[in-house]
């Protein structure tokens, strides 16, 4: 078995006369926690967009779990084992936070089998549970704080019992406290043998849960290694605080 | 039972199978301003089974569900082309050509309208619409409903989850003119009548509020709507039976229910039931839950 259950190859998307991806390449490890970062604007939603095929590319290869899934439909993909959260929170808003987690797990039941089928409440009441959100099973999540909806909608992704979770900006408005929990629930996730590929601004954050880190800038890849690494390199420095950038400003700014 | 009350029961129970007709399409984010289209198609099949070929009611009935489903299933591959205000236009235009075939068919009365003499009376009519907000309350609560109203909310997102968008929403607008036919042959045997000027845009909108001012959150939503528009007018009938200085109500009642309509949906936007009603409920019994 392949060590990689996501490959992009050669990967380029263009808006108009606008090229956002151009030619990217990278692996994600199974198992791992890879973070995507890069400056506002360097196409890392677009990339999650184009591996959960909300858009399709225009050329190259996106590979899950050895199987091409370039021009697989977007429906499809689930069942490849593939799911993820929104940057910006989109949750069924006239659902209850349970109907919503429910949803995750639309693929796996037959068309006409109760929504509310004993196991599948079960699943995502024990996914609720364990995300700390049980209190709000049972409320329409648009009455919920904001850090409550981001988590449901990690939960609901989770309950697509994905491989590979795709998560964009999960702990993006959280305060620290939830950012803390957050971080906890994935590990545990993680611990499961689910693959995270994270888009995340906040570097405190990638640095304590990811172990790989790929920088995009105008939707090229210019970096890919440890967190450790990464504000030290010359192209990232420069991408993020321009390329006059001294190293101690780049680890201030870190 | 009175001749007339009767009338306005029948008349409620068939009107709540309609609303149904245009909730199903609308629980999954689809407008549909064509219900008298699929009544008339569903009425116009039945009742000429029932007159030229014989047929009881219990087939023919059935039948018309059937011919308004095969309607629906037929249009809605290119009603679903559109989106928002393109999609109500392209529903009433193809309930407009509808009624445009069926007035020119002379052998089902043309202009004049189509009479029957089959009789479905008040205890088919209930029969059939308890069992349509049964069909109705069980399919909101399996997968397929859920995806409904998933779609309703976030159509992108709900196909990221696995839904399959244009057959949910084929299923729901096929599913819609089923009940439409077989409101349509419901009336049609009821009242012994159907006839397309009396059943055109005005039906429609009537259909399409029932579903709006009912609320779309809940399968109550349309019952209620339903009972709004069919009872509050009858009622406003009666307002002289209470008393002289009520008579008003009698002779303003278009202007009395008008402002109604206007005060409900400036009180309950969402329509007169919502899924926050039963939540409430709910919560309430949570904290009282009664003698042991």
């Amino acid at each position: 078995m392949s060590t990689a259950i996501l490959s992009l190859e050669e990967v380029g998307k263009a808006f108009g006369g606008l090229q956002v991806i151009d030619g990217v390449s990278f692996e994600v490890r199974r198992g791992s926690r890879t973070a995507l970062i890069g400056p506002n604007g360097a196409g890392k939603t677009t990339v999650f967009n184009l591996i959960s095929g909300v858009y399709p590319v225009d050329r190259g290869r996106i590979v899950l779990d050895g199987t091409d899934i370039t021009t697989v439909p977007s429906r499809q993909r689930v069942r490849h084992g593939l799911a993820r959260s929104f940057q910006n929170i989109r949750l069924m808003a006239h659902l209850s936070a349970l109907e919503n987690v429910l949803l995750g797990a639309h693929a796996r039941l037959p068309l006409l089998a109760r929504a509310r089928a004993p196991a599948a409440v079960r699943d995502a009441e024990a996914a609720l549970h364990d995300a700390g959100l049980a209190l709000y099973t049972g409320q329409r999540v648009s009455n919920l704080p904001y850090g409550v909806q981001k988590r449901i909608e990690v939960v609901r992704a989770l309950l697509a019992r994905p491989r590979l979770l795709l998560l964009d900006e999960p702990a993006a408005g959280l305060n620290p406290a939830e950012t803390d929990e957050l971080r906890q629930l994935l590990e545990r996730v993680s611990g499961a043998g689910v693959t995270l590929l994270v888009v995340e601004h906040d570097m405190n954050f990638v640095h304590r849960l990811c172990e790989q880190v790929v920088v995009l800038n105008f939707g090229r890849r210019i970096f890919e290694g440890p967190p450790q690494a990464v504000m030290r390199d010359r192209q990232v420095r420069a991408a993020y605080l321009g390329s006059a950038a001294d190293p101690q400003d780049a680890e201030r700014a870190r | 039972m009175s001749g007339y009350l009767s009338g306005v029961l029948a008349q409620l129970l068939i009107n709540v199978i309609v609303a149904y007709s245009v909730f199903l399409p609308a629980a999954a984010g689809l407008l549909n301003l064509g219900a008298a289209g699929f009544v008339l198609a569903g009425g116009y099949s039945a009742g000429a089974l029932t007159l030229k070929l014989g047929w009881p009611l219990w087939t023919a009935i059935p039948a018309g569900g059937l011919a308004a489903a095969l309607l629906a299933f037929l249009v809605s591959f290119a009603v679903l082309r559109t989106q928002g205000v393109y999609m109500v236009l392209a529903t009433f235009a193809i309930a407009e050509l509808v009624g445009g075939v069926l007035i020119n068919i002379d052998a089902l009365g043309g202009a004049s309208g189509l009479s029957v003499t089959a009789y479905a009376g008040l205890p088919v009519v209930f029969a059939v619409t308890a069992a349509t907000v049964v069909l109705v309350a069980w399919l909101l609560s399996t997968r397929l409903g859920l995806a409904m109203r998933a779609i309703h909310d976030d159509d992108r997102v709900a196909t990221l989850f696995g839904v399959h968008l244009r057959a949910v929403q084929i299923a729901a607008f096929t599913l819609g003119g089923a009940l439409g036919g077989i409101g349509g042959g419901l009336l049609v045997h009821h009242f012994n009548f159907m006839d397309v000027q009396s059943t055109g845009v005005i039906f429609s909108i009537y259909v399409l509020l029932y579903v709006l001012m009912g609320g779309t959150q809940t399968a109550w939503g349309p019952v209620a709507g339903a009972a709004f528009f069919t009872l509050v007018p009858e009622l406003l009938r009666q307002g002289a039976a209470i008393g002289p200085a009520w008579k008003f109500l009698e002779t303003g009642r278009f202007i009395v229910f008008g402002a109604a309509v206007v005060l409900v949906m400036v009180l309950r936007p969402e329509g007169l039931v919502t899924r926050g009603m039963f939540e409430r409920f709910a919560a309430l019994r949570a904290r009282n839950p009664g003698p042991p």
